[in-house]
This record gives C-alpha cells, structure tokens and sequence, in this order.
C-alpha cells in the first residue's frame, strides 16, 4: 500500500457531459445555419461571423484580467453568443456595429451581471435589441441577394454600399402589406432578413441535434409556436389561411429565436411547467408586437421580456417533492 | 414488468468486470475486527474482553437498547485487544480484535436444521435478532425492527430487493444465481410473519439469469412473485422501489411499514433463511472487488472482519495504482484513504478506479435544469445548493432539502460539474443534528 487515496463525498463518478461539451454541441447545432447564411449572402457573411466571434472571446478574455477575475478554462460560450449574434445582424450592417453589438453582448449584458450563468437576458439578443434601437435602419435592410463585391477591401467597407442586391421587404413585411409569400422560398431560405434566420430548413436540422443530444428539450420551442400559431389564427384577421400562418411561422426570426434562443438555458425557466409557460407568454408576446402592433418583428423583444419574467416563472412552479404531493394539495 | 416510473439517470454499471466471476470462499489470513458498530444505530455492548477464547458463531457483544445489533464472531481464537479500529465509514470505532486459531470450533447447536413452520412469530423474531442481522443493502438497519412493526395485519407486501442498481456491484446477483433457494426460503419465513402480504421480488432487467432462475424457483409459490424492474438508477432505493412495485409513496418521515411494506435486500432475507432455518447468525458476507484498478475483480465469500486488504490481494492485487478507494458503489459509497479496513455487515464491496472522476473544479451554473431533471424525489438540488451555501436553512427545508436520500444523481449529471448531493447531504445532517 503506497500512500493515500483521494478520499471525498458520495457520488465518485461523473457523467462525461461538462458545459463545454454542451457549448460545443450548440455549435455544432448552429454550423449549418452559418454555412447557409454565408452560401446564400456572400462570404461577407462570413466576415460579420468571424468579427462578432472573435469580439465575444476577446471581451471576454480582456475583461477577466482587467478585472484580476480567474480566467476560467474556456468553455465556449463567448463563441455561441458571438455567433447566435451573427445570426441575428443583416449581412449588409457595418462592420463595427457588429463589433460594438459583441462587446455590448458579452460585457454590458453577461459580464458585469457575474458572467456565466448569471446575466438576466440573453446576451446575443439584448445586444441585438441595442443594435435595433440604435441603429433602427441599418438593422431593417436586408439583402435578398448575394452580395457580390470584387475586393477583399469591399468586403471590409460599409456593407450598404456594396450591396447590390435588392434591398427590399422581408417576408413579414409582405405579410403585414397583405401579400402572400412564397412558401418553398421561405423554408428554404431564399427570402431577405438576418444572416441565420432565413434558412429554415437548416436551423431546424440543427435544433432536431440539439434535441437528439438531449441538449434542448422541445417544451419551450413548441409551446412557442403554437401557442403564436393560435395568437395568429385568432388575431391575423386571416382565419384558416395556411399561407399566412406559415408565412408568419417560417417568415421572421421565429425558428431562430424558439430553438436556439428562448431555449437558452440562463434565461429560461429551469422547470418542465415553467418552460411551457414561459413559451406560451413568449408566443403571445410576439404575436402582440407582430400582428397587433406596427412593427413586423417581435421575437426579439417577446424573449427579452421574458427573459424578465424567468425568476418570477421559476418561483411560482417550484415542484413539490415525490411523496409530499398531497401534503400540499390536501389543505 | 414494473410499469410506474421514477426520475434518475441511466448509467455505465460496469458489471461486465465481475458478474461472470462464481463466488470464491476466502479464508482469513490475518487478525479479525469486529466494530461495535456496524449498523444503524447505537453501538453494541462487548461481551468478551482480553484474552477470552471464542468460537464461530459466538455472541461477542450484544445490541445495546431497540436500534442496535449483536455481533457474532466468525472464527474461533483469543480475543486479542478491544480498541478502537479504522472502518470503511472513515472513522475510528471501538472494536473486538481476534487472533485466528484457524480452527473454526463451532458454537453448539450452529448449523442445525430448525423447521420455521413450527417457529412462533416471537420465536423467528429472536432468532433474527440473536443473529445479528442488519439491512445488508448498505443502510445497516437492524432487521428484527424492521420486522416488528405496529400492526403485522396491516403489511400487505414484503418486498425484496434485488435491483442492485449501483454499478459495478455484482455480489447480490450472484448470491440470485449461485443460491437463489436461500432468497425464497427466506422470504417465505418472512411471509409466515405477516399473514396479509405477498412477497414482492423486484430484478432489474439487467439481470435475465438471476429473473429465469428465482421465478423457476417461485413456481407454484402463489404467494411470491418476481416482477422486472427497468434498469435505472436508483432503482434500489426503498422509496423508488417501493413506487414501481406498489405505486405507494414515501417521504422522508415515512418507514414502508406506514404503508403496508417490509423491504429487504436479496442478501438480508437470504441471513434470515439461514439464521432461521439453519441456526447459522450472520458472519460471512458476500463481496464484489472489483472496479478499473483491480487486476482480476472477483466475488468473495469472506468473514466479517476480515481485513479487505487480504481481499485485493486474493483478487491479484492492483494492475495500476488507484487514485480513489470506494466502499459501496460509486454512487453512494464512501471513499476511504487506506483500504487496510475490515469487512463489515454494510460493506459489500470494495471498488478500486484508477482515475477519480470527482476530482474536478466546480464552475459556474449555467441553469440547465439537469439536477431537477433526474431527481427521483423530484427536487430542485441547484436550489437547495444555492440556500445551503446562502445558510438559509428555513427556506432549504421549505423546498424540501430533508426529502433528499443522497443518491447522487444530481452531481452525477451536473455539467459544472458542482457539489450538488455534497452540499444538500451535508446541510441536512446539520439541520438534524440541531433537532436532537
């Protein structure tokens, strides 16, 4: 016998699932929506990609020394923010934007909450929202085409003045002016709007990995969805009208925003009730903004209104424990 | 099949290393340590001092008020030293050291044939208790008060459990494969205790053989049934066990008994059938060895007492230095410093694993819901944490902190890899040792 063992408290063993493994599943989950997004607007794309990326990390990083804060091994999630980000920007949004939208996310919103695990909104979407709200029309342009430029200086320059593209409406947009939308186009991702929400058809191949490697579970995305779906069919002044349904489900940054963002789990309720009910509000939030309101989005601001609400979610479904059910439901 | 479900978590079980290998009776080597206390409870009262001879199967200290057992001898020798020994649980416990004669002079009347049929309650009762037996399941709780509840009418169920959810344990399955006849013979003596119950069996399907072969035996038996469990963690536990067979609740200030159930483990009812029948008390346990570290794992039948040094030797030793010694499963176990510590009535294995798993730094939460997800007793462990380490121990109790049974399947899942079970396990103990 040589020397001593380890010795700790029960359980000894640990399952192999460490929140760096599941940061790096939510990426795998969001390639093919980049590799689409970049496809089908031009490797400009790729540039606004690689800067928000890039800008999360750094800030990241740079906060932790600045601030004498342990550099925790990294873990990945700088990257989902940055590139959950890139999602949301319009292909043609100046570079610094982005840049500025990644400092905002990862600093104002994630850092100076207590990082990892404590920030109220998601961080991706909030610096989206101060994007919006500052930017409002370099937000709202978006390129239905590749943007086509021949230098690599081009693609560094203000992206409006590259865009050759059509500049046009969104497919939300057609549907609030009363038009229909093509719904191949729209599942395919042949449509204008940010750089990862388009491709349908690539964000749910993503999100069927999330749910196969049980990161996500389908409660918040699905309550989500339907529960816009009935908000719609009830309000959108359209009955039973298949493509205005779909259009407003494939159209926006809906499937996005259910699988990838409303499911993230620092700002979601941590309970199966809570998650329903927090999909079920985000639901009818945006179909107030989207169909009641005058704007053509709503996904944003539903999820960060929410986001608000999660503690209080939380607290009102705290479970009861196996065999105490009646204990509290008797009296 | 068992058709109520539980939360928990599916899990590598590791059986594979040693489920194949038959049971290996093993004979000690070196002095026997009987601790005082090897069950729930108070510690026993000696009954030999230095330099008395004993025999096998020798009363060597009695149980000390309701909750505590006797402890019987498993060789005969001279008492050598009654001191305080290191145990599996960590700690250091008064206990009766005997040198070996290597004779094995038995006790009169050991081993003799008694029919229970002709036994009273009050009679099979005394024999459990004189036999020294405990839950051998690992809680260790005195057998003869499980027994003994309020109203005999009122159990409709005695359950046995053969779940044997933690991983790498095999010992009670092969006790189901090698002597499956002593399990129904006991649970027969304990069905003539309480006339209202059915004896319950309860396998996880992990277990086919050990399933195929205590239902050819339950054959004709209209009052035992074996059922299948699904394989999962913790299936074993009296609260989950007592669920899928009975779809009876439990909390924790429930025994079985206040719903109509008596559960044993596979091993204790085959100590009654032998404490019964064969007026043979409790002094070998079965014991798996097994784990990444040990170069050939291996089931034994040893005397309690007997060092577990001597058994990693009979199972070749380590093929690589171990990091982590556990006593129990990895789930539930205790790790212990130094293995050099006897066998004892609530220790049914010794694991050796080359890489401690648990030896990871703690990160931030990142809310993912896995805790609450696989809390059999449908907690919210992340909760519990954050109040135990706020020391806010009105509100951990009002979410339920003491319904927590320490299975570790919220640290186990956890991706920050935090000290959920650890913290909630702890924080309990506090707010019970302020109650008393």
């Amino acid at each position: 016998m040589s020397g001593l063992y380890n010795v700790s408290a029960a359980p000894h063993t640990r399952s192999p699932i460490t929140t760096k493994t599941i940061m790096q599943d939510v990426i795998i989950a969001l390639i093919p929506a980049c590799l689409f997004g970049i496809f089908n607007f031009g490797l400009r794309a790729l540039i606004v990609i690689l800067a928000t990326v890039l800008t999360c990390a750094v800030t990241e990083y740079v906060y932790c020394r600045l601030m004498k804060k342990p550099v925790n091994p990294w873990d990945y999630s700088d990257v989902v923010t940055g590139l959950i980000l890139a999602l949301n920007l319009p292909v043609s949004i100046p570079i610094w934007m982005a840049v500025l939208g990644g400092v905002f996310a990862i600093l104002i919103v994630k850092m100076l909450y207590g990082g990892l695990g404590q920030n109220v909104m998601n961080p991706a979407l909030a610096a989206r929202g101060f994007l919006m709200i500052s930017f409002p029309t370099r937000m709202a342009s978006f390129a239905l085409e590749k943007i086509s430029s021949p230098g690599l200086k081009d693609y560094l320059r203000d992206g409006a003045l590259v865009l050759d593209g059509v500049s046009g409406a969104t497919p939300l947009g057609q549907l609030k002016a009363g038009e229909t939308v093509d719904l191949l186009k729209l599942f395919i991702g042949h449509v204008g709007g940010t750089i990862g929400e388009t491709g349908t058809l690539f964000l749910l191949l993503g999100a069927a990995y999330l749910v196969y490697r049980k990161i996500i579970s389908l409660r918040i995305p699905l309550s989500y969805i339907l529960s816009f779906a009935v908000f719609a069919l009830i309000f959108g002044g359209k009955g039973f009208d298949s493509n205005y349904l779909l259009g407003q489900i494939l159209g926006g940054g809906l499937i996005l925003g259910a699988f990838f963002m409303a499911t993230d789990y620092v700002t979601s309720p941590a309970t199966p009730k809570g998650q329903i009910i927090y999909g079920i509000f985000l639901g009818i939030m945006t179909g107030i903004f989207r169909i009641i309101g005058s704007g053509v989005e709503g996904v944003t601001y539903a999820i960060l209104l929410g986001n608000l609400l999660v503690p209080m979610i939380d607290n009102l479904t705290r479970p009861v424990a196996f065999g105490r059910e009646r204990a509290k439901n008797g009296k | 099949m068992a058709k109520l479900r539980f939360k928990g978590i599916h899990i590598y079980d590791g059986k594979n290393l040693s489920k194949d290998k038959p049971i290996t009776v093993l004979l000690p080597k070196g002095d026997l340590v009987f601790p005082l206390l090897q069950h729930a409870g108070k510690p026993a009262r000696p009954l030999v001092s230095k330099g008395d001879q004993v025999l096998v199967g020798q009363k060597i200290a009695e149980a000390d008020g309701p909750v505590s057992a006797n402890i019987i001898s498993s060789v005969s020798g001279t008492v050598k030293a009654v001191e305080k020994r290191l145990t599996a649980t960590g700690r250091m416990v008064e206990s009766i050291v005997i040198s070996n004669d290597n004779e094995y002079k038995k006790t009169e009347g050991y081993g003799q044939e008694r029919d229970y049929t002709k036994m009273s309650k009050e009679e099979i009762r005394e024999a459990v208790k004189e036999a020294g037996i405990v839950g051998l399941g690992g809680a260790g709780f005195p057998t003869h008060v499980k027994l003994s509840p309020k109203n005999d009418e009122k159990i409709d169920y005695v359950i046995v459990n053969g779940a044997e959810c933690e991983p790498y344990l095999t010992s009670d399955y092969r006790l189901m494969l090698e002597e499956p006849e002593k399990i129904i013979g006991g649970l027969k003596i304990l069905l003539s205790l309480f006339k209202n119950a059915k004896g319950v069996i309860g396998i996880e399907d992990n277990k086919p053989e050990a399933i195929e072969n205590l239902r050819k035996l339950a054959e004709g038996e209209n009052k035992i049934e074996v059922k299948v469990l699904k394989t999962k963690y913790p299936q074993g536990g009296e609260r989950q066990m007592v669920y899928t067979l009975t779809g009876r609740k439990l909390n924790s200030d429930k025994l079985p008994a206040d719903v109509g159930c008596i559960v044993c483990n596979v091993a204790t009812v085959a100590a009654v059938y032998l404490a019964v029948a064969k007026s043979t008390p409790l002094t070998h346990m079965t014991v798996t060895v097994s784990g990444d570290a040990i170069a050939e794992p291996q089931n034994f039948r040893v005397p309690v007492g007997m060092s577990f040094a001597e058994l990693v030797e009979a199972a070749g030793g380590f093929k690589s230095e171990p990091e982590k010694i556990v006593f129990g499963g990895p789930m539930m176990g205790t790790a212990m410093h130094s293995y050099d510590v006897p066998v004892t009535k609530t220790t049914s294995s010794l694991l050796g694993f080359v890489k401690d798993e648990a030896a990871v730094a703690e990160s931030a939460c990142i809310r993912c819901g896995k805790c609450h997800e696989h809390c059999p007793l449908n907690l919210m462990p992340i909760r519990l944490q954050m109040l135990a380490l706020n020391n806010n121990l009105e509100m951990f109790e009002k979410n339920y902190g003491m319904e927590c049974c320490g299975c570790g399947c919220c640290s186990y899942v956890c991706p920050a890899k935090r000290s959920l079970t650890q913290t909630i396990t702890k924080t309990k103990q506090q707010i019970l040792a302020k109650r008393h």
